[in-house]
């Protein structure tokens, strides 16, 4: 019988198996906002495309997904994670030394090579800043000049990424902020991302759009509004998501498993699913 | 299963015969699952002998209705299944998928063992192949194959029966198939009872296949047996009809979403799930971790992952930031039937239904999913042939 000796040549990788990373640095960057940089205890994961995320583990609390703001070519990942609920509190509460387990990566990238030469635009919300720190770092590696970033924050303590914001204006991007409510110490813009790119009005090619849903409807219509083509504009949708391989079904929009044919999806392809009350 | 092989066929007793066919397949090292009638229903477990297996059963099947009733004919595959499918058994309601043990400084992984025989599933009708293959295409995608789905999967052993009297609920003919399994087994039985007597006709289809049968030393079919084969099913065919053009339904429903129709459905859904939990194919799980508290206070050293059936009717299935996307039952009812008829399609290069009826029959408000399905597809002809096309 030919088909016992199948049993011992099956596929070996589980694809639920978290790889142990151990916390190396912790950096509050919000009252309930902190990144941190993990190293592979032994072997690490693939590399890992700007846009991906990863299965994040916390022993005997839970898993979830969470997008990697950057990797280090020593083989770092760094995750930038706000504390919601039961599994983000505990990974926000490691600290140095203690380990978590990871998976991934998953999902789709921003599609960088078809940026190169062209005008992108950026547009980030909140903490939708940390799954497009790595395309801005690469895009400001190659053409700084051609490069935008309209980010957004409810207030200016909530702005992530002081330092990043700074290196990739001197480095020549044209770097946009924005808050939702003024403090006293703000002297920039207030309002919406969207009116942001109305009131500057300029056009490009290009654009990557992440932050929560409206924001994301609202700034992808706007920068059509600013010349580009629906189907250059791409943005990063999130949904419940168990397994980032498509087995748990449960970030379906439409056709689309968001697990694996996101997070990075194109604009005009999930439009009108996102038009649909309840999809 | 290869293609080459000679067309061996013998007629078996339907006692004697299936006995025989039962214990050799279990001499074989298969772990033989059957039909077996228990608290009023078929449902699939182990069998030892083939006096397991019912005899003289037959089963009346309505929208929210499944009765089981027994006569005297001693037909052995009259009967039609139950809620449960195979899936039980290749994707079971609640596995554990890994141990992880808390170690000094870091954490270490163990699996669970796979199986230690190969199932030999016994009577797989039609619909219940083709939910094999559908499941085969999501849970082994080779991208990410789920390496425990492919151990128990590895090596089945298919013994398919044709279906001489399919059930009122049955729509197998609309979802590309029919009451006589076409491919995929290793043996396929009809049974016959005719003027020439009442038998099983067992065809090879697969190498392995022939063996088992060339082993029983049975009679070889004439062309009687054959003719029987061909009539049998050809009658079953005529009895269902097409219901749906179940190939066109991607399409049909792709512009469905606004529908009002599903409002209408959602008046009469009790959003319970039932017809995700007996559907051969609902593939949807939760994963989560168990995890045990110490009696001391100490810290937790082990915790074990573990996958279990979820539904689309769930609230919790599409949670996100402290409320669900799908938050109402016409929006989770829309999600159900679009991605079994119309966005499995595209997810998956397969339909997600095989048009086996369980949800039809399982439902206790008794939503028939073909009425459901063919309404929206008459308003979507309505409204596309009163001019309001959308793009
Ligand atoms: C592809 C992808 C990438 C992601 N990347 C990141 C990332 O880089 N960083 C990050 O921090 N998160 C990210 N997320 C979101 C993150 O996965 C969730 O925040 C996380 O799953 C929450 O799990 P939990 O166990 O902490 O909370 P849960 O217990 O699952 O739920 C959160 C609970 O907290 C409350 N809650 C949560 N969110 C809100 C809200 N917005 N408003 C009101 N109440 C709320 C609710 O009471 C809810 O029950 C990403 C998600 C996806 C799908
Ligand atoms: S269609 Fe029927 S079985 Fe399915 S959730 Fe609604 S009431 Fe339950």
């Amino acid at each position: 019988m030919d088909s016992l000796a199948d049993l011992g040549t099956m596929p070996a990788v589980e694809p639920m198996e978290p790889t142990p990373y151990r916390v190396t640095h912790s950096r509050r960057e919000t009252v309930d906002v902190t990144t941190l940089t993990l190293v592979p205890v032994a072997a690490g994961l693939a590399s890992v495309l700007p846009g991906q995320y990863l299965m994040v583990w916390a022993f005997g609390v839970g898993e979830i997904p969470i997008s990697v703001s950057r990797t280090l070519p020593t083989g770092e990942v760094l995750l930038t994670v706000r504390a919601v609920g039961a599994t983000s509190t505990a990974v926000v509460g490691t600290t140095v030394g203690d380990v978590l387990g990871l998976r991934g990566p998953f999902g789709t990238a921003w599609p960088l090579a078809a940026a190169a030469g062209r005008d992108l635009v950026v547009v980030a919300g909140g903490l939708g800043l940390a799954p497009l720190r790595m395309a801005i770092d690469a895009q400001v590696a190659q053409d700084p000049t051609r490069l935008s970033v309209v980010v957004g924050a409810r207030e200016q303590p909530q702005l992530l990424y002081a330092d990043d914001l700074q290196r990739w204006t001197a480095a020549g991007a044209r770097v946009h902020l924005t808050v939702d409510a003024a403090g006293r110490s703000w002297h920039g813009a207030v309002g919406t991302t969207t009116a942001v790119l109305e009131r500057l009005a300029e056009r490009h090619e290009m654009a990557f759009v992440c932050g929560p849903e409206l924001m994301m409807t609202s700034g992808a219509r706007a920068v059509v509004g600013c010349g580009v083509q629906p189907s250059d504009i791409w943005v990063s949708l999130e949904r419940n998501m168990h397994c980032g391989i498509g087995h748990c079904g449960r970030c379906q929009l439409g056709s689309q498993l968001l697990c694996r044919d996101g997070a990075v999806v194109r604009w005009d392809h999930v439009e009108r699913l996102l038009e649909v009350r309840g999809r | 299963m290869t293609g080459s092989h000679a067309p061996v066929a013998v007629r078996l007793d339907p006692r004697v015969g299936l006995d025989a066919l039962v214990r050799l397949l279990a001499a074989d090292g298969y772990r033989v699952l059957g039909p077996v009638v228990r608290n009023g229903v078929v449902e699939y477990d182990d069998v030892m002998s083939g006096d397991d297996l019912p005899t003289g059963v037959t089963v009346e099947q309505a929208p929210g209705r499944w009765r089981l009733h027994h006569d005297d004919s001693g037909l052995r595959f009259a009967w039609t299944p139950g809620a449960e499918s195979w899936k039980r058994y290749v994707f079971p309601a609640r596995q554990e998928v890994l141990r992880i043990r808390r170690t000094d400084g870091s954490f270490a992984v163990t699996r669970p063992a796979p199986p230690e025989r190969p199932f030999a599933f016994l009577a797989v009708r039609d619909c219940e192949l083709r939910a094999l293959a559908v499941l085969d295409r999501v849970e082994l995608d080779p991208s990410h194959p789920d390496p425990r789905y492919a151990q128990r999967r590895a090596g089945t052993f298919i013994v398919a029966v044709t279906c001489g009297t399919p059930a009122a609920t049955c729509w197998c003919t609309s979802m590309g198939g029919g009451p006589q399994p076409g491919t995929g087994y290793d043996v396929r039985i009809t049974e016959a009872a005719d003027h020439h007597g009442h038998r099983l006709v067992a065809e090879a289809g697969s190498e392995r296949g022939a063996q088992v049968l060339i082993r029983l030393a049975a009679t070889a079919v004439d062309e009687h047996d054959l003719a029987a084969v061909r009539s049998v099913a050809e009658a079953a065919t005529q009895s269902m009809g097409v219901r749906l053009d179940g190939a066109a339904l991607p399409t049909l429903l792709a512009d469905a979403d606004d529908s009002p129709h599903w409002q209408v459905v959602a008046e009469r859904c009790l959003s319970c799930g039932n017809c995700t939990m007996v559907c051969p194919t609902c593939f949807c799980s939760t994963f989560s971790d168990h995890t045990a508290l110490t009696s001391d206070g100490s810290a937790v050293v082990e915790t074990v992952r573990e996958q279990s059936w979820a539904s689309c009717f769930q609230l919790d299935h599409s949670a996100l930031g402290g409320r669900a996307v799908r938050a109402t039952t016409a929006d989770r009812y829309r999600q159900w039937l679009t991605h079994k008829l119309a966005t499995w399609q595209e997810q998956f290069g397969t339909t997600g239904c095989v048009g086996c009826g369980r949800c039809t029959v399982w439902c206790p408000a008794g939503i028939d999913i073909v009425q459901e399905a063919a309404a929206l597809v008459a308003e979507r002809a309505r409204l596309n042939s009163a001019g309001d096309f959308r793009t």
